[in-house]
């Protein structure tokens, strides 16, 4: 299947059918503002522990200091990540990748597809892994990342992870300049859309929004409830008065720094934060991943016996 | 002899770390091959993105049976002590010979270690080589506990000789050692098996794999100059980026490509480097030097010619360029605005937490050019207007994106603001010079605002003592002395830094303890001007101020006891690297020591005439005859003054001259003492040291001719003191004691 797809929403749909195909659970998007598709507890929280996992799926995320109005022809406040997970990592991952590149149109016969060292590291995650940014004739076109450490914790046996940037390898495979003019459905249907028709206005509200309009008091105020909040679910007892079973609840505190996280990012791009509160920061929302790290290994879902 | 063939097959490896690990293999191997006992004639490695190989001709079949012996107890030794030799030495108790040794009878130990089969030596050393591989990160993939620098996949390692292959057994975390291997991921997917490194080699490249690093370079540089050329035009060569280039590709196919016009008008610099960072292109220019084309090395042929590979680039470095031009446009609209948005957001910029901002970084430096400028033939308002431009670069969108463009940007926008040339040179050459090797800046304004940047870098760590130790120089300090020093000599400026380092450091110490009054500061800067050194201007601004009866703050009193230490020990911390750097010219430290130890020594280019002079002094007979001669002399008369517990400084009278030799050692002395004191007055120490060399002579006769410790107690005081003018004469020139043999 090397033809060419006509749209956005064509690509996403044969990444979904071709990693489906190669066994990953198809997932679908967690339902908070994150800033990439890593931090789905899919993600962070399933690359720890021995438990087999697979899975892949569309993460919208935000990136509040990227937004441009709308007039940037490939920077987006709300862009998605398309990601995949494999743990172990296969053997032939390396090869199923690039059968996936096929799978949107991508013809190795007439492309140069290159591995460049990137080694990915996220201080908020705790987390760091050594791989590539893939290059197609010259364009970054995907992350791939085998995962050593994610919250502080050795990742045993080690995730595989893929990204793609999915505006961008959509605009490469379709041949699109500004991602605003991009069809997102078939050009041909009774009623096209384009990109801009679906997230231009987003675009310009948020990025008003995000630079000059929110409340940063309230912000911060809301990243010292999700850091409280966090801290606070998993200093519960694990065994639960009411049911007696033993039920950490990771996934709940987890969610709290995921909002710190997001907070964090809004708060950067109002400017509020110096470059030396940065630092600081970032260290209190890693804090909080850890915590999360912590506790989830000791759930079923992180491996615990 | 068999041949030895090795290659670890894995997912990309980063092509900065090829070319070290080629080398890794190679010793490691080699080293474990030779001491388990084999010997070999020629070894050579290799590596591409997916492969490390190893090729060892003329290997050992098999290592040497060894035999040793050991001499154990005495027979009758205690029953512990024979029974622990055994256990050392691995043999039974049985085996044990007892021999005698002329002192009565001993046990022995003979152990006999056969020879081993080179293919189980080998299995050995390649398992360890993996498992210990230098790699500067390395990684775990899937549910295994191996290390390496990204997944290894496959082994091939056989050994061959006129025989055929045979494959060495070995296996290492699920993998085994085959005699197989692949081509190019896309071009020659398919295994094949290998009987030789010339079958390895010659089969790789049928497969689309060129295995040297050097061929794959050479491939891409001629190719690449063959192609600009047929256009009229020039690649711009870049060595770094050719080895990297190298490592990204197994069969380099070289592709030129034209930039749009509409970005021709960006500086060539920053086309390049736009180009460089984020594509790895090579740069093409035409005969005017503007860059036209670039260059990419795809690592596959397509049947269209690389065009649909071409389209692809252009578009990515389309996408990249407007970026470029976007960031470019906006910088000019605050150049042309003279820059001052970019000064004050440097308030903004935290230089180090300790000092402060960039700002005030700036602010210091600015004040500093303008004291160094008279020295260095500079226009004082200019010197301090180009430092205080110097920094505003950082804050353009260009060098956010660019930081290696600091500087150059700083030029193009300084020209912008219209001002004037030396001033815009300067933004770009006061970072100069980087390294041993890059070039010392020479207009007048830009030594200026170099050796003030460099002073405050210095002196600011210095007043936080974040000195340099050991192999630690996180702010290159070490680079910043040695660009004082090169600065300094190159540009043949007579200055004392005593009184820089000294007005820096306390400017700098002010900042930290942020204890003295904006007027204290200044009119103690001013007093360090006028007297020179820290302790003398200490003195000098506290009784001016308690006659004055004016307060003096406890600041004042910190800085006094922590400047004058601080500064002494930054000047022996640039003496150091003057010694590596005079060094590094054939100029042995002894005769540094002996230079170092004259008054005037924060004059570097003072100190480096001196201890030239000195060096092709020694280099004559009479120099070193003369060393002998003035050595000889101090050591008696500092034998006689220890004796005597006193020092014979009250001057040699020519009346109590008993001998020719003495009274012509006198007129020697005087003629010298002059001729001397001329010479150093002129700073002509050739002519001072050819003075010296005049005494050679009658210093020989004098010691020939005359006893010193004679019974007259007159004469020998006399002559005490005759030495006494000999050692202080000379140490007019230079501290002789300090030197060496």
């Amino acid at each position: 299947m090397t033809d060419t797809p006509r749209s956005f929403q064509e690509i996403i749909l044969r990444l979904q059918t071709y990693w489906a195909a190669k066994g990953c659970a198809i997932l679908q998007p967690y339902d908070m503002e994150v800033g990439a598709g890593t931090f789905h507890p899919a993600t962070t929280l399933r690359s720890l522990g021995a438990l087999p996992w697979a899975a892949a799926y569309v993460q919208p995320s935000r990136r509040p200091t990227d937004g441009r109005y709308g007039e940037n022809p490939n920077r987006l406040q709300h862009y998605y990540q398309y990601q995949v997970l494999i743990k172990p990592s296969p053997p032939d991952l390396q090869d199923l990748y690039l059968g996936s590149l096929e799978a949107i149109g991508i013809n190795m016969e007439m492309h140069d597809i290159r591995f460049v060292e990137d080694d990915w590291e996220s201080p908020t995650l705790g987390a760091w892994g050594l791989g590539w940014e893939v290059w197609c004739d010259g364009m970054e076109v995907s992350q791939f990342t085998y995962f050593q450490q994610v919250g502080g914790h050795d990742c045993h046996p080690v995730s595989g992870e893929l990204t793609y940037g999915l505006e961008r390898l959509a605009m490469y495979v379709l041949g699109v300049d500004h991602v605003m003019d991009m069809p997102f459905n078939d050009p041909d249907a009774p009623i096209p859309l384009t990109y801009g028709d679906v997230f231009k206005q987003a675009e310009q509200e948020h990025s008003r929004y995000n630079f000059d309009v929110a409340d940063t008091d309230a912000l911060l105020k809301h990243f010292e409830d999700a850091e409280r909040e966090c801290a606070a679910i998993l200093s519960h007892d694990q065994i639960d008065p009411k049911t007696g079973h033993k039920i950490v609840m990771a996934l709940p505190a987890y969610d709290q720094a995921i909002k710190a996280s997001h907070l964090f990012n809004l708060l950067d791009a109002r400017g509020v934060i110096s470059v030396t509160e940065r630092q600081a920061y970032i260290g209190r929302v890693r804090a909080l991943t850890k915590l999360c790290a912590d506790a989830f290994v000791q759930t079923a879902a992180g491996g615990a016996k | 002899m068999p041949d030895l063939l090795i290659e670890l097959f894995s997912e990309e490896i980063p092509a900065r770390m090829q070319a070290k690990a080629a080398a890794d293999l190679k010793r490691m191997v080699t080293d474990g091959l030779v001491e388990a006992g084999l010997t070999y004639a020629a070894a050579g490695a290799f590596a591409t993105p997916r492969r490390l190989a190893l090729s060892v001709e003329g290997l050992t079949a098999e290592s040497p049976d060894t035999r040793e012996e050991r001499k154990g107890p005495k027979v009758g030794a205690p029953e512990k002590a024979i029974e622990g030799f055994c256990r050392g030495a691995g043999v039974a108790r049985e085996a044990l010979e007892v021999r005698d040794t002329g002192k009565g009878e001993v046990y022995f130990a003979v152990i006999e270690q056969p020879g081993r089969q080179a293919a189980e030596i080998i299995a050995e050393v390649l398992d360890q080589t993996i498992r210990n591989f230098p790699w500067p990160k390395s990684m775990r993939w899937g549910a295994g506990s191996l290390k390496w620098v990204r997944p290894l996949h496959s082994i091939l390692c056989i050994l061959s000789d006129e025989g055929g292959a045979q494959i060495v057994p070995f296996e290492i975390d699920g993998i085994t050692a085959s005699d197989s291997t692949r081509g190019h991921r896309f071009m020659a997917p398919d295994a094949f098996s290998v009987t030789s490194f010339e079958d390895y080699e010659t089969k790789l490249k049928r497969a689309k794999v060129v295995l040297r690093a050097d061929e794959r370079a050479d491939l891409i540089c001629s190719e690449a100059s063959n192609q600009a050329f047929a256009a009229g035009l020039d690649l711009v060569e870049d060595p770094g980026l050719l080895a990297e280039v190298a490592g990204l590709v197994e069969w380099p196919v070289v592709l030129m490509g034209t930039i749009a016009e509409d970005f021709l008008g960006l500086p060539p610099e920053v086309l390049t480097a736009s180009m460089k960072e984020h594509q790895k292109f090579f740069s093409v220019r035409d005969k005017t030097g503007q860059v036209v084309r670039f260059v990419t090395v795809a690592n596959r042929e397509t049947r269209d010619g690389g065009q649909t590979i071409l389209a692809g680039n252009q578009k990515v470095l389309f996408a990249r360029l407007s970026d470029a031009k976007f960031f470019w446009e906006n910088d000019l609209r605050i150049a042309t605005e003279g820059g001052q948005a970019w000064l004050d957001a440097l308030d903004n910029v935290t230089f180090h937490n300790k000092l402060g901002t960039v700002a005030e970084l700036v602010d210091r430096m600015a004040r500093l050019s303008r004291e160094v400028a008279p020295l260095v033939g500079a226009d004082p308002d200019q010197a301090e207007q180009a430092a205080r431009f110097a920094k505003a670069d950082l804050s353009s969108e260009m060098v956010y994106e660019f930081p290696d463009l600091q500087g150059l940007m700083g030029r193009y926008y300084a020209q912008e603001a219209g001002l004037p040339d030396a001033v815009a040179h300067a933004a770009q050459e006061h970072y100069a010079p980087l390294g041993p090797s890059d070039t010392v800046p020479t207009a007048p304004v830009s030594v200026a605002v170099a050796l003030a940047e460099k002073l405050d870098k210095l002196t600011g760590f210095w007043a936080i003592d974040e000195k340099p130790t050991g192999s630690k120089d996180p702010f290159a300090l070490r680079r910043a002395a040695l660009g004082v020093i090169r600065l300094v000599l190159e540009n043949d400026l007579r200055l004392r830094l005593d009184r820089f380092i000294d007005a820096q450091l306390v400017r700098q110490k002010v900042k930290v303890e942020a204890s003295l009054t904006h007027d204290e500061v200044a009119e103690l800067v001013d007093m360090i001007a006028k007297h020179g050194v820290f302790g003398a201007a200490y003195r000098t601004m506290k009784d001016a101020w308690s006659s004055a009866e004016k307060p003096l703050s406890n600041g004042f009193g910190a800085l006094a006891a922590t400047v004058p230490d601080k500064s002494s020990d930054l000047l022996s911390f640039l003496h150091d690297r003057l010694k590596v750097y005079l060094r590094d010219q054939g100029i042995s430290h002894d005769v540094i020591d002996a230079s170092l130890a004259m008054p005037g020594n924060d004059d570097l280019l003072l100190l480096v005439k001196r201890a030239r002079a000195l060096a092709a002094f020694l280099q004559t007979d009479d120099g070193e005859n003369l060393i002998q001669g003035f050595k000889r002399a101090n050591n008696i008369l500092t034998q006689a003054e220890e004796k005597d517990g006193v020092e014979y400084s009250f001057g040699a009278d020519v009346k109590f001259a008993d001998t020719d030799e003495e009274r012509a050692l006198f007129a020697a002395l005087d003629a010298a003492e002059r001729n001397i004191a001329a010479a150093m007055e002129a700073e002509d120490f050739a002519a001072a040291m050819s003075a010296m060399a005049a005494l050679r002579a009658p210093i020989d006769a004098f010691f020939e001719a005359v006893q010193i410790n004679t019974e007259s107690e007159v004469l020998r005081r006399n002559r005490l003191n005759l030495l006494h003018r000999i050692r202080t004469i000379c140490l007019a020139v230079a501290d002789l004691r300090k030197l060496e043999g």
